[in-house]
């Protein structure tokens, strides 16, 4: 089975075969380089597989804000959407309001449902449809460096609880001098895991924002206190852990973690290569026995547009570019990213060597996500999340973490009152 | 009555001439400015817009909006307090010596204007990015000061950015405009004062200055509208998100809930609080000025 599927692939490589099948045109817009080579890679591949349906895909690439921009207004005029589109997780919800230019693939996607980590369908999803397949789980994680933790005599093993953790970096701190970690202020990946964690959220499941409810205050205050209370840790320099200063911060052995998503093991290979070899991945430690280690981080939504004049094509393409087993196991292969169709995880071409596996000091990555596939829990995408986003990420890191100008609850009272609005 | 010679009456002809602009007016100005109105009153959601009322009006006050009024009025006040006197000074010392150099000057004045907002403004963070290897703080260090951290670091830098990025970008522009002022005071003006034995400071002040009163209630009255609807510099600075909203301004405001929240209906709203902010600020100013006073 695995030898066909990859034979499919391989087959797929070779220069266009010989049928002389009208293509059908589809447009697709993107935000990401490489997620554009992925669809290009992958249509590739469904012709080879479905010579009565041959596809001329036209992958174009838009910087974010632009793309994201241009497709709500196409949406909202009802004019110039092109067939499919990634939508990132954050905007998604504002193509969920009124009559929807998006088009349901539960049809599809109803009989592999139980092969997904079900929280990364339901974030695309309203009333009970789901409008958009992602790339990854987006399980969140401890990159510990591995020559920091040996000099401060730290076995990384034992760290099961955020306690734990701490402690450990109080002995980094000691021993070598170095931060514990690095905490963002101008964007989310600090604070939001860490409460999706304790399933908390930015917002309930109706909508209803909870931002400055007592987990996510305490949360937020255990942030602070890490920089200016225990000192083990500092502000990203940059602000956020993909600002260029941070890359050469860290690559530099600045500090001794981070947490962040899966997704992030490719910005270690590309942006900080002289960590080759020094680090290791686990589990996020717990908040309380028997608590979560993970939280499902991130995401882009891609979906069919109701303005397609092939819908069917267009879902059924989608759905066997990133719903498929083999679509899964290149996202992994082609993008390092952890696929959201679980049963590939454990699939022995997950675990051939690449640039990840030759980077990281786990012998298998995807044993990590096995052990927490239970412990993420889906966050709530709707209208009220975009704002209070804006909120927490224009103000309250920047006043709580960055300039200590404001307690952890006035801050999230604030941004949640501003968000309700 | 054939149609050539009905087109050459006098009472169509106008109408044919002026059609053009009224076709360009409507549909590119009127149109637009009525539909932003309508969506005020409206939630804008495809396919099932419906109107709301007052409910966006009753909406526009939030912390948002006081940070995007503030940046936008202490902005727009710098850079007035800068972008007139300036440019009278340089636009006097142009106006004198020789004419060839003069000419050079002038040039590499107005040589930033030209150059896009975006490219400028992508430049200018680089060379303030806050590490200690970007342009600026590599000066700075070598000159014994401390690296500043200019995009992050607080409000004041992030407003001296956006200033300076518009300093070097206008001041070309509001040069050229005080020079054509300077160049229609007659000359037999100074010769008069000079006769009367008026020094260079005297000559200034009470000639040079008070002639080009129109040039500078005209250049002051662009700039307060420049001022409040600028966005791409700060966009370029921060894409939208700057800590503590350091760079929100009005237009800033409306682009973000327009078209990253998806609220046209709000953004409407925000578009005619600025056209009235900007409307009441400038026939203040013309008012100040004596612009409506009649001339004696």
């Amino acid at each position: 089975m695995k030898k066909t599927l990859s034979m499919a692939w391989a087959l797929a490589l070779l220069p266009a075969l010989a049928f002389a099948q009208a293509k059908t045109d589809l447009n697709l817009w993107t935000f990401n380089e490489l997620h554009a080579q992925y669809y290009n890679s992958a249509v590739v591949a469904w012709n080879a597989a479905n010579p009565t349906k041959q596809i001329n895909l036209k992958a174009e690439v838009f910087p974010y804000d632009d793309m994201h921009n241009k497709l709500l207004i196409a949406l909202q005029s009802g004019k110039g959407a092109p067939d499919i589109a990634d939508i990132e997780i954050s905007k998604f919800p504002n193509y969920l309001k009124g009559n929807i230019g998006l088009v349901p693939l539960d049809d599809l996607l109803n009989p592999i449902r139980k092969q997904f980590v079900q929280a990364r369908l339901d974030i695309y999803g309203k009333d009970g449809k789901t409008y958009g397949i992602c790339f990854h789980v987006g399980a969140d994680v401890m990159y510990y460096n591995m020559d920091l933790m040996k000099a401060a005599g730290v076995d990384i093993d034992k760290i099961d609880t955020w306690d734990d953790w701490v402690k450990a970096g109080l002995a980094v701190k000691a021993k070598t001098g170095k931060p514990m970690t690095t905490i963002e202020t101008t964007d989310q990946w600090s604070y939001w895991p860490l409460i999706s964690q304790q399933k908390s959220d930015y917002t309930d499941k109706a909508g209803n924002v909870t931002i400055d409810n007592d987990i996510n205050t305490k949360t937020l205050q255990f942030l602070h206190d890490l920089i200016y209370v225990q000192k083990i840790a500092v502000v990203a320099p940059g602000g956020f852990h993909h600002s260029e200063q941070y890359y050469g911060f860290m690559n530099d052995g600045g500090a001794a973690t981070i947490w962040m998503p899966m997704w992030y093991m490719g910005r270690f290979t590309d942006y900080m290569p002289d960590l080759k070899g020094k680090m290791a991945i686990r589990p996020l430690p717990r908040w309380t026995k028997g608590g979560n280690r993970s939280a499902g981080m991130g995401g882009t939504g891609t979906a069919v547009t109701k303005q397609s004049k092939n819908v069917d094509l267009a879902k059924a393409f989608l759905v066997y570019a990133k719903g498929s087993k083999e679509g899964n196991i290149q996202i992994w292969k082609q993008l390092g990213f952890d696929p959201v169709r679980w049963d590939v995880w454990s699939d022995p071409a997950m675990n051939e060597p690449n640039k990840f596996t030759a980077f990281f000091q786990n012998p298998n990555i995807f044993q990590t996500l096995l052990q927490v596939k239970d412990e993420i829990v889906p966050v709530n995408v709707n209208e009220r999340m975009v704002k209070v986003i804006d909120q927490i990420r224009a103000k309250t890191f920047v006043q709580v973490l960055g300039d200590n100008s404001k307690s952890a609850a006035v801050a999230l009272k604030e941004a949640a009152a501003e968000a309700k609005k | 009555m054939s149609m050539k010679s009905r087109l050459n009456t006098m009472r169509v002809a106008p109408y044919v001439f002026v059609a053009p602009f009224l076709v360009a007016f409507v549909c590119f100005y009127l149109y637009p400015i009525a539909t932003t109105i309508l969506m005020s009153f409206q939630n804008v959601v495809p396919g099932q817009t419906s109107f709301i009322g007052l409910t966006n009006y009753g909406n526009i006050i939030n912390s948002d909006f006081w940070d995007a009024l503030r940046v936008g009025l202490i902005y727009t006040v710098l850079t007035i307090a800068i972008l007139v006197p300036v440019p009278i000074v340089f636009a006097v010392l142009l106006n004198s010596g020789s004419r060839r150099l003069n000419t050079v000057h002038r040039a590499m004045f107005f040589l930033p204007s030209l150059v896009s907002v975006v490219v400028a403004g992508t430049v200018f963070r680089l060379m303030f990015a806050s590490t200690d290897k970007a342009v600026v703080n590599g000066v700075l260090k070598m000159v014994g000061i401390n690296p500043v951290d200019w995009l992050l670091g607080g409000a004041a830098q992030a407003m001296f950015l956006m200033v300076f990025l518009a300093t070097w970008r206008w001041l070309g522009v509001n040069l050229i405009y005080f020079i054509s002022g300077l160049q229609a005071i007659p000359e037999e003006l100074y010769e008069a004062a000079e006769i009367d034995g008026a020094n260079p400071l005297q000559r200034f002040f009470r000639i040079t200055l008070p002639l080009l009163k129109p040039t500078i209630v005209f250049v002051t009255t662009i700039s307060i509208f420049g001022g409040f609807a600028m966005f791409e510099e700060s966009y370029i600075f921060w894409q939208g998100l700057s800590p503590n909203n350091v760079g929100l301004t009005m237009v800033g405001l409306l682009y973000k809930r327009g078209f990253q929240q998806g609220d046209l209906g709000m953004a409407s709203t925000y578009g005619l609080v600025l056209m009235i902010i900007v409307f009441t600020l400038s026939l203040a100013q013309l008012k100040l000025f004596g612009f409506f006073r009649k001339e004696d």
